[in-house]
C-alpha cells in the first residue's frame, strides 16, 4: 500500500485581465461571483467539527462515567488522553493515513481523538462542583447511587460540562482545516488553494471564524435549554 | 506496516530526493529541527514578553477583563492555517512574517491564563498584603505572580506545544522547518512525510513533557500539593479549560 497523497488540486487563477484580481486586491465582486465554490467546503468542515465532537463527546462521557466511580482512573484517562492532545494535528493525520486511507475517518479520528481531553476534563470538573449537601440531599431523599448521578449530578454539572463541548468545538474547527492533508477537504483545502490570493484567504479564513460562532452559538441555546433550573432561581 | 518501516528508515539514514540530487533525511533533518526550534523559541519568547505583563496589569486592576477574555476565546477559534495564509497574503513570506503569526496565535492561551491566574488570587490574601502595607506594585510581584505562576505556566505551556505543532505549516511561507517534508512531498517521497510527522509527533510529546516538568518547578512549594484545587481552574491542568468559555 503507498501513501499516495496528492494535495489539493492546486489550480492557479488566470489573472492576467487587469481586473482587481490579477492586482490581487481584496475583490468583493470575485468573491460574490464564486462563492459558490465555498460551499461545499464549509459543509464539510462543519461534518468533521460535528462528527468529532460527537464521537468525542460518546466517548469522554463513558470514561467520565468509569471514572466517576472509580477515581484511580482519572490520572490514566487524563495522561492517555492529553497525549493524544498533544500530537500536533497535522503529524496525527498523516501518521494515521497508513493505515485509515485517505478520507474522512482519518480526519474524525483524528479530530475525535483532540476533543477528549478537552470534554473528559470538563466532565469531571463539573461533578467535582456539585455540592455536597446537594449529593446529600438527594441520598436522604432515598435516590440511589445511578439516580443522584442522572437527576442530581449530571445536571447540575451541565454548565461545565457545555462549556467543555464549546471549547472542543471552536478548537476543532481550527484543526480541522489542516484535514485537506488527510483528504478530507474542508476549507483548508480552500485557503490551500491559492493561498496567496487575498480575497480567497479572507473568505475561508472567514467562514472558518464564522463556522465556529455558530458552533458556540448552538451550544450556548443547548445549555439554556437544559439548565432551565438555574431561571428558577432569583438571582 | 512497510509504510512506517521507511518512515523511520527516512528518519536515521540520508537518501537521494525524489527528484535527484539532493541529500534528504537522517542528518538533514537536524537542519530542519534546528531551524523549527529556533523558530517556535523566538515567537515563545515574543509572546510570553508581550502576553504576560499585559495579562498581570489586568488581572491586578480589573480593567480591560473584557478584552483579556475576548482574545483568549477569539484566539482559539482562530484555524492556524488560516492565520498563516493572512500573513503569506497580507504582508508576505519570510521568517520575521511567520514569527509574528506565531505570536499571534501564542499570545491569547498566555494572556486568558495569566488573567485568570491573577484573578484567582482570594481577595483575603490582597486585601492582607495591602494591610501589611505593601504598595500595589509589592502586592502584585510578591503576592499575586507567585500565585498565579502555575495557571500562567500552564497557559505557556499550552500555547508552546501550539506553536511546534504550528511551525510544521511554516514551510508554506518559506521558512524550511520539520514541516518541509509534509508539504514538499514531491522532493521527499511518501517516506519523508511519514518521517516528518512522526519527527513532529514526538517533538510535541517531548516538548510538552519537559514544560510539565517545569511547570512543576515554578509552583511555589506551598501550593504544590496535588489535591489542592484552585477554585476556578486546576493549577496543575496544563490545558486550562475555563469553565466559562
Amino acid at each position: 500500500m503507498t501513501l499516495a497523497i496528492p494535495l489539493a488540486q492546486v489550480q492557479l487563477r488566470d489573472r492576467s485581465q487587469g481586473t482587481c484580481e490579477s492586482r490581487n486586491g481584496f475583490c468583493p465582486d470575485w468573491i460574490a461571483d464564486n462563492w459558490d465554490s465555498y460551499v461545499d467546503p464549509a459543509v464539510r468542515h462543519a461534518l468533521l467539527v460535528a462528527l468529532a465532537v460527537l464521537f468525542g463527546f460518546a466517548i469522554a462521557f463513558g470514561l467520565a462515567l468509569l471514572a466517576h466511580r472509580r477515581r484511580a482512573l482519572v490520572a490514566p484517562i487524563t495522561a492517555v488522553t492529553g497525549v493524544l492532545y498533544t500530537i500536533p494535528s497535522l503529524a496525527f493525520f498523516l501518521v494515521l493515513l497508513p493505515v485509515t486511507g485517505r478520507g474522512i475517518t482519518t480526519a474524525v479520528i483524528a479530530l475525535t481523538a483532540f476533543t477528549l481531553l478537552i470534554i473528559f476534563r470538563n466532565i469531571m470538573l463539573g461533578l467535582d462542583n456539585v455540592p455536597d449537601e446537594a449529593r446529600d440531599a438527594a441520598a436522604g431523599m432515598g435516590m440511589t447511587d445511578r439516580q443522584v448521578l442522572w437527576k442530581v449530578e449530571l445536571p447540575l454539572a451541565v454548565p461545565e460540562i457545555v462549556a467543555g463541548l464549546r471549547v472542543a468545538a471552536t478548537t476543532s474547527v481550527g484543526l480541522a482545516a489542516l484535514a485537506f492533508f488527510a483528504g478530507a477537504g474542508g476549507l483548508g483545502g480552500a485557503i490551500y488553494a491559492d493561498l496567496t490570493f487575498k480575497s480567497n484567504i479572507v473568505v475561508a479564513g472567514g467562514l472558518c471564524l464564522l463556522l465556529a460562532a455558530l458552533f458556540d452559538a448552538l451550544f450556548v441555546g443547548i445549555e439554556r435549554l437544559l439548565t432551565r433550573w438555574r431561571r428558577a432561581v432569583p438571582a | 506496516m512497510n509504510d512506517f518501516a521507511d518512515a523511520i528508515e527516512f528518519i536515521f539514514r540520508s537518501r537521494e530526493s525524489q527528484t535527484g540530487g539532493v541529500e534528504i533525511g537522517g542528518s538533514q533533518l537536524l537542519d530542519l529541527l534546528g531551524k523549527h526550534l529556533e523558530l517556535s523559541a523566538v515567537s515563545m519568547l515574543l509572546a510570553v514578553l508581550v502576553a504576560v505583563p499585559l495579562g498581570l496589569v489586568i488581572g491586578h486592576t480589573g480593567r480591560g477583563a473584557f478584552l483579556a477574555q475576548f482574545i483568549a476565546n477569539a484566539g482559539r477559534a482562530v484555524p492556524s492555517l488560516a492565520l498563516i495564509a493572512f500573513f503569506v497574503a497580507y504582508v508576505g513570506v519570510g521568517f520575521t512574517n511567520v514569527t509574528l503569526a506565531l505570536v499571534l496565535l501564542a499570545i491569547p492561551p498566555i494572556l486568558g491564563n495569566t488573567y485568570v491566574g491573577v484573578r484567582q488570587v482570594s481577595p483575603d490574601v490582597v486585601d492582607a498584603a495591602r494591610g501589611m502595607g505593601l504598595t500595589e506594585l509589592q502586592v502584585l510581584r510578591r503576592v499575586e505572580l507567585p500565585l498565579a505562576v502555575p495557571t500562567m505556566f500552564g497557559g505557556i505551556r499550552n500555547s508552546a506545544i501550539n506553536v511546534v505543532a504550528t511551525a510544521t505549516i511554516a514551510p508554506l511561507a518559506g521558512v524550511v522547518t520539520l514541516g518541509d517534508p509534509i508539504i514538499n512531498a514531491s522532493v521527499y517521497g511518501d517516506a519523508g512525510r511519514l518521517g516528518a510527522a512522526i519527527v513532529v509527533a514526538v517533538l510535541a510529546v517531548l516538548a510538552e513533557l519537559l514544560f510539565a516538568m517545569l511547570q512543576r518547578r515554578v509552583t511555589p512549594r506551598g501550593i504544590r500539593s496535588p489535591d489542592r484545587r484552585a477554585p476556578q481552574v486546576r493549577p496543575s491542568s496544563s490545558r486550562k479549560v475555563s469553565v466559562t468559555p
